[in-house]
């Protein structure tokens, strides 16, 4: 079972999240009209094999979004933060 | 030169007690080929099968990392069937299934097609409708549909849950005769001995760690056991897609997730159809040996692990027991996972990149198993006339950035969704 550290409600079983993909992606700018940029931001994954820093939404406990690092390759989790800036309310 | 299989070779063999020959060579690699084919899967088997049989071309090399068979022809729940309503899907996998049809003789390899029909369960009216209208777009494409009300599905499938408080009652199914189950190893295997009597060189081992290129050209492919120069380079290795198109410097729309399956403990014959859940995605059928052969969806995250989440165990066989009651008390013997290739509309990939000579094949998301032959068959034409056949146009690797996205379920276009 992969096992989520939640900095709010501790380590919980994934099947409280939502997966929510790939945290890495820097999305456009929301008044951009660069198409190209949307598509590879919407469409093109990397898709690692490897380290992957992903969002997850602890929908049956805090409902916050977490960014969380886990290796593709083994399942391994690391560390997960809260995914908005600390300074926000 | 392996011999043909045959009743008389048979007898020939068990009377004499001659060995029979190996199916296929082991091949070196040669310094160049015509076309590279960059995994040995049942996709890449059949491209060259059908490179060398319908196109003539037989300087062909299939690059398997591993060993063939190893990878998701071996990994899947072996099903057949064409039951599919968007223009182009509908003609693609109807393709497929006649490949499927004459693949045996084609081949001269007993593939095992069993052709027990298929049924999608209905649990509901408006369910029934919509079966309905995928019943007559097969209907008026020449493939075999019947729609069924619920006393026709007790007639064919009693074994199933008609209880009163059954939680997903059933109301009809859509019926595919033609639709079925194949041994998937001899797939692969049929593939390899007849592209390797037509000349196919088959490299296993063969790790590529890099493509050759000249401008935005690619020549050929570096390998741990040397470089290989190409005419033409096609990828087709689905689970590791991104990764292979990455040393080409490629950027996909695929994501690749997790799809298991399971078998249980074998029991005599009573499951005699493919039967489709409608109110989940889950599937079970029948294999010769008697254990139930079924799966769901995918586990929900992206990772290569090859190995599965226990909660998913849980709601597949919830499912299970959900459909056919009788079985709650069956062991599971054997479950695995395979490394699915996932796309944004759930629609795979045929055809062409941005790289000149260099053609792609991937992104399968559940349907790679029952595409083996058109896929071979489609992207044998591409890579052989440098353009897409009708039947793989709507397959093209850029169809997002042109607003074309292909999404047979209406789902909307959500990668970890479909």
């Amino acid at each position: 079972m992969l096992r989520i550290p939640c900095p709010h409600c501790g380590e919980r079983d994934f099947t409280e999240f939502r997966y929510g993909g790939d945290a890495s992606k820097i999305r456009p700018r929301h008044d951009s009209t660069d198409a190209r940029a949307w598509q590879e931001h919407v469409f093109l994954f990397d898709n690692p094999r490897g380290p992957h820093r992903e969002f997850w939404q602890h929908v049956l406990g805090c409902r916050q979004w977490l960014v969380l690092e886990r290796d593709t390759a083994t399942n391994a989790v690391g560390a997960a933060r809260l995914a908005r800036p600390p300074e926000l309310p | 030169m392996p011999s043909r299989y045959s009743a008389l070779a048979l007898a020939r063999h068990a009377l004499t007690g001659k060995p029979w020959a190996r199916a296929w060579r082991s091949a070196d690699p040669k310094p160049s080929y015509d076309v590279v084919i960059v995994g040995g899967g049942g996709h890449g088997l059949a491209t060259a099968y059908y490179l060398a049989a319908n196109h003539g071309v037989r300087r062909v090399a299939v690059i398997e990392r591993a060993y063939i068979g190893s990878g998701n022809v071996g990994r899947n729940t072996t099903l057949v069937r064409s039951n599919y309503q968007l223009d182009g899907n509908t003609q693609f996998f109807e393709h497929s299934l006649q490949l499927w049809e004459g693949l045996s003789h084609e081949l001269n390899f007993n593939v095992m097609l069993s052709q027990r029909g298929q049924v999608v369960l209905a649990h509901g009216p408006s369910q029934l409708d919509v079966l309905a209208r995928k019943g007559n777009i097969m209907r008026l494409n020449g493939i075999d549909a019947e729609l069924l009300a619920r006393a026709d599905v007790m007639r064919l499938l009693p074994y199933l849950d008609y209880s009163p408080t059954s939680r997903f009652p059933i109301h009809g199914g859509l019926l595919q005769r033609r639709a079925g189950t194949v041994r998937h190893d001899a797939v692969a295997w049929g593939y390899a001995r007849a592209a390797d009597a037509l000349g196919v060189d088959i490299v296993e081992n063969c790790t590529v760690t890099g493509f050759t290129r000249d401008g935005d050209r690619v020549t050929g492919i570096e390998t741990t056991r040397g470089a290989i120069a190409a005419g033409r380079t096609a990828i087709s290795v689905a689970g590791h897609s991104s990764q292979v198109a990455a040393l080409a410097g490629l950027r996909l729309p695929v994501e690749s997730h997790l799809l298991q399956a399971f078998v249980t403990e074998p029991v005599k014959p009573f499951v005699d159809h493919v039967i489709s859940f409608g109110a989940e995605l889950f599937y079970i059928s029948q294999s010769d040996k008697g254990g139930l052969v079924f799966g769901g969806h995918i586990d929900g995250f992206n990772s290569y692990t090859q190995r599965g989440q226990l909660p998913k165990v849980q709601s597949v066989a919830q499912c299970a027991v959900a459909l056919i009651p009788g079985i709650s008390r069956l062991r599971l013997l054997r479950h695995w996972a395979g490394i699915q290739d996932m796309t944004p509309d759930g629609s795979p990939f045929i055809g062409r990149t941005p790289l000149r000579n260099l053609y792609f094949n991937g992104g399968w998301c559940y349907q790679g198993f029952k595409a083996t032959p058109a896929a071979g068959w489609c992207l044998a034409h591409t890579i052989a006339h440098d353009a897409e056949h009708p039947l793989n146009r709507h397959l093209s690797l850029d169809r997002f950035e042109r607003g074309n996205g292909f999404d047979e379920y209406g789902y909307g276009l959500w990668t970890y969704r479909q």
